[in-house]
């Protein structure tokens, strides 16, 4: 984390002058009444569905059916039930407690095999030279193009081929192939803004590229790293497509999977959904608010240099 | 992908420089919940029954035919989920301590979709349950399905009508066998409304229309409906008017209409749609306890039929499988809280039935795979899930109504067991989907809202595959 704050000043440093006027003028901009008004009346706005969300997920089953959650102002009646309900596999007829620990086993994995495969292939296409290195790095670029629903059928072929259907393999990989070429790019840019005399520097000094790689970038691509994985782990914490597809058996089925066949055959109970959904979302929230700090950072050093 | 990013981006600007103390905070208040939640769950634990009913061991014989199949295993893929999956498996259990073969169950509701995706990708389950004649023509059509061992054909020979074999039967070839049903013609009443009002149910469809008259010359708005369904918005409007059609032109004259040998918007179709709007149509009659017209279409079908337990509303018509919807402690039977009597044909003598239902169909010939289709489709089993069920019946005439404990389900296996009856599977569900799911339904949807008959029929005749 220290590591990472010479990174940031440091190509920064050409344009101090114009970027610091800049965030003057933002601050100031920022900073008066009228904006603090509007900003504050927007987060509100935003946050009313959410709160409703909460809210309705404490109501009872037939205030829930009834009467829109705002009535729970004026007749206030607080209920455990729908969470009780919803983590007992008894009574939901999923099991949210096994399938919370299934969206951990297939999420972890498919963040972490695609960093780490994308900062190497990043740090191949930023500082060497190989012959075809241009047309790869388009072709991997025109990847973000193939919309991953074309990908489903080829790919669960491939798997019952493969015979590894039915199994964690195949959310693993299908998300990591789907999260590389935009994981390889944002993380080529962070790493082609390295000052190259850093790297020079430490060529002289003997160092190859592996070295160089684990010495001198990785410690400067920890917020680039960290970005890319908060949005892959919201991205594959939140997917039902893939999931779906290729892991819908009950031993391996997600939270998604199960929260969608929470309401029943036929919708009836469709008014376990909000604490679901809550029960859901406690892990993609804690994740962001602990590492939300490099988020912002990490994308906008990765993308200000196209 | 890229501007979601931007989004919680700018969204967190908002609160740049976020402390330490408050990640702090977030962190133990969800943690707080996670362990508050568990706990609950644990309280929660000893509060459940588990469900007692032990079904009595069944006659062995049939399945010895088939070898030793001990210990092997059947996987079953279907869109039955909770809270109807439980009967389910409870009902494989004689198979299972007979033969020791293991049923593995897989309920998911996507199903309708994702079956095709597995049956072509080359990972099918050994059965699936299909809800759809027209979606059995795609599996088949896929090339992996089986067509049905002679066994299960003569279970279905000897206990299900003609109809309900042709509904299994794709090119001249019997693949699937009938599984559950479901009777589409019911309204929905409050019991006490009636004996209070000296309302009787109305056996011909010309006293049907008395009783509605006689209900708005009391003052009320007799009947209430809601069709929007999330996707499927629009599908009870079909069956409304499917309903009409067997009725006004007879079960002959439908089965053409569903396989489009007369037009969609030929006279039979129009005379149908305008007998329904006379119901649905007519500010008058709906919509009880939920606002005008228009609100049909934006109450979900779940809620539409909730006003009758306030008093608002008289007649609902809607499908025996609605009767889960009313609230936990609604006592569903004649003598209780509400019921349903059996949309009544022209005249009491003749009585078309609409209906669905699921069928097996098998991707392997395990002789495990065989042994179970067997017992599935026959009368020992019908009886051992409707021994575990409510809210379950199936068309199998072998099926003892004593067995059921469902009034509603003794209600259904009556009207599909009695001799007049003439079943008609839902026809929307064998249309081609560009009719079936999709034109007919978003059609329903505009003509409730305003759109007049003849431009509805005219549109989903157009969207039939030429």
């Amino acid at each position: 984390m220290t590591t990472a704050a010479p990174l940031t000043t440091t190509p920064l440093s050409k344009t101090e002058g114009k970027k610091l006027s800049a965030a003057a003028m933002a601050k100031k901009k920022l900073t008066s009444p009228w904006a603090s008004l509007a900003a504050v009346i927007i987060a509100v706005v935003w946050t009313i569905p959410t709160v409703g969300l909460l809210i309705s997920s404490f109501r009872p089953q037939d205030d829930i059916r009834r009467t829109g959650w705002w009535t729970f102002f004026t007749d206030p009646l607080v209920t455990f039930e729908n969470y009780r309900t919803v983590l007992d596999p008894e009574k939901a007829g999923t099991n949210l407690p096994d399938s919370f620990l299934n969206s951990l086993v297939m999420t972890i994995p498919s963040v972490i095999i695609p960093l780490c495969l994308a900062s190497l292939a990043a740090y191949a296409f930023a500082w060497m030279n190989f012959p075809g290195k241009n047309f790869l790095f388009i072709a991997i670029f025109a990847l973000q193009i193939v919309p991953l629903q074309v990908t489903l059928l080829p790919l669960l072929q491939l798997f019952v081929a493969w015979d590894i259907d039915g199994t964690f393999w195949t959310v693993w990989l299908s998300h990591s192939t789907f999260a590389l070429p935009l994981a390889i790019y944002l993380l080529h840019n962070f790493i082609k803004e390295v000052p190259s005399s850093l790297i020079e520097a430490a060529r002289i000094d003997g160092a190859g590229h592996v070295s160089i790689f684990f010495r001198v970038l990785l410690p400067l691509l920890t917020p680039a790293l960290a970005a890319f994985g908060i949005f892959q782990f919201l991205w594959v914490w939140n997917d039902l497509l893939v999931s779906l597809t290729f892991a819908g058996s009950p031993t391996i089925s997600p939270l998604t999977v199960q929260l969608s066949n929470l309401t029943g055959t036929r919708g009836t109970a469709w008014y376990l959904l909000s604490a679901g959904a809550f029960v859901s979302i406690i892990v993609p929230v804690t994740v962001f608010l602990l590492l939300q700090r490099y988020f912002v950072r990490g994308l906008l050093a990765g993308s200000v240099k196209g | 992908m890229p501007e979601a990013l931007y989004d919680i981006g700018s969204g967190m600007f908002v609160q740049r420089g976020s402390s330490r103390s408050r990640i702090a905070l977030a962190g133990a208040l969800s943690a707080g919940l996670v362990f508050g939640l568990s706990a609950c769950a644990d309280g929660g634990d000893s509060e459940t029954s588990t469900p007692g009913t032990s079904l009595a061991a069944i006659d062995c014989s049939p399945y010895k035919a088939f070898g030793d199949i001990k210990g092997k295993e059947v996987t079953i893929y279907t869109g039955i989920v909770t809270p109807e999956d439980t009967p389910h498996k409870e009902s494989y259990k004689p198979f299972e301590q007979c033969t020791g073969a293991v049923i593995k169950y897989e309920g998911d509701k996507a199903f309708e979709t994702q079956v095709l995706i597995r049956a072509e990708a080359g990972n099918p389950p050994d059965l699936a349950f299909v809800p759809q004649p027209g979606l059995l023509q795609r599996l088949v059509a896929t090339g992996k399905a089986l067509p049905a061992p002679a066994e299960v054909a003569a279970n279905v020979d000897k206990d299900f009508g003609a109809d309900w074999k042709a509904y299994g039967t794709v090119d001249g070839k019997f693949y699937a066998a009938p599984l559950g049903a479901n009777v589409k013609s019911l309204v929905w009443y409050s019991p006490k409304e009636f004996a209070d009002n000296g309302y009787t149910e109305p056996t011909t469809l010309a006293e049907l229309k008395a009783l509605t008259d006689k209900m708005v010359a009391a003052g009320k708005k007799p009947w209430c409906a809601g069709i929007n369904s999330g996707e499927a918005t629009g599908w009870p409007m079909t069956d409304w008017m499917e309903d009409f059609m067997l009725r006004l032109s007879g079960p002959e004259t439908y089965d053409k209409w569903v396989k489009h040998e007369i037009p969609f918007n030929g006279p039979e179709a129009t005379a149908a749609l305008d007998a329904v709007g006379a119901y649905l149509k007519n500010d008058a009659y709906v919509n009880g306890g939920l606002g005008d017209v228009k609100s049909i279409a934006s109450t979900t079908f779940q809620d539409a039929g909730l006003p009758i337990l306030e008093g608002t509303c008289s007649l609902h018509r809607q499908a025996s499988f609605y009767a889960a919807n009313f609230t936990k402690g609604t006592k569903v039977a004649k003598d209780g809280d509400v019921y349903a009597f059996y949309l009544p044909g022209q005249d009491a003598t003749t009585k078309p039935v609409l209906g669905g239902g699921e069928f097996v169909v098998a991707f392997t010939d395990r002789p495990e795979v065989k042994a179970f289709q067997t017992y599935l489709s026959s009368s020992v089993w019908a009886n051992a899930k409707a021994k575990v069920s409510s809210g379950w019946v199936s068309a199998n005439k072998g099926l003892d109504i004593a067995n059921l404990k469902n009034p509603i389900d003794e209600l259904s296996a009556k009207i599909l067991q009695d001799p007049k009856a003439q079943f008609r599977f839902d026809g929307s569900d064998m249309m081609p989907a560009a009719v079936g799911s999709n034109a007919f339904w978003k059609q329903s949807t505009a003509w409730i809202t305003g759109q007049d008959t003849k431009t509805t029929l005219d549109k989903i005749e157009s969207a039939w595959p030429k």
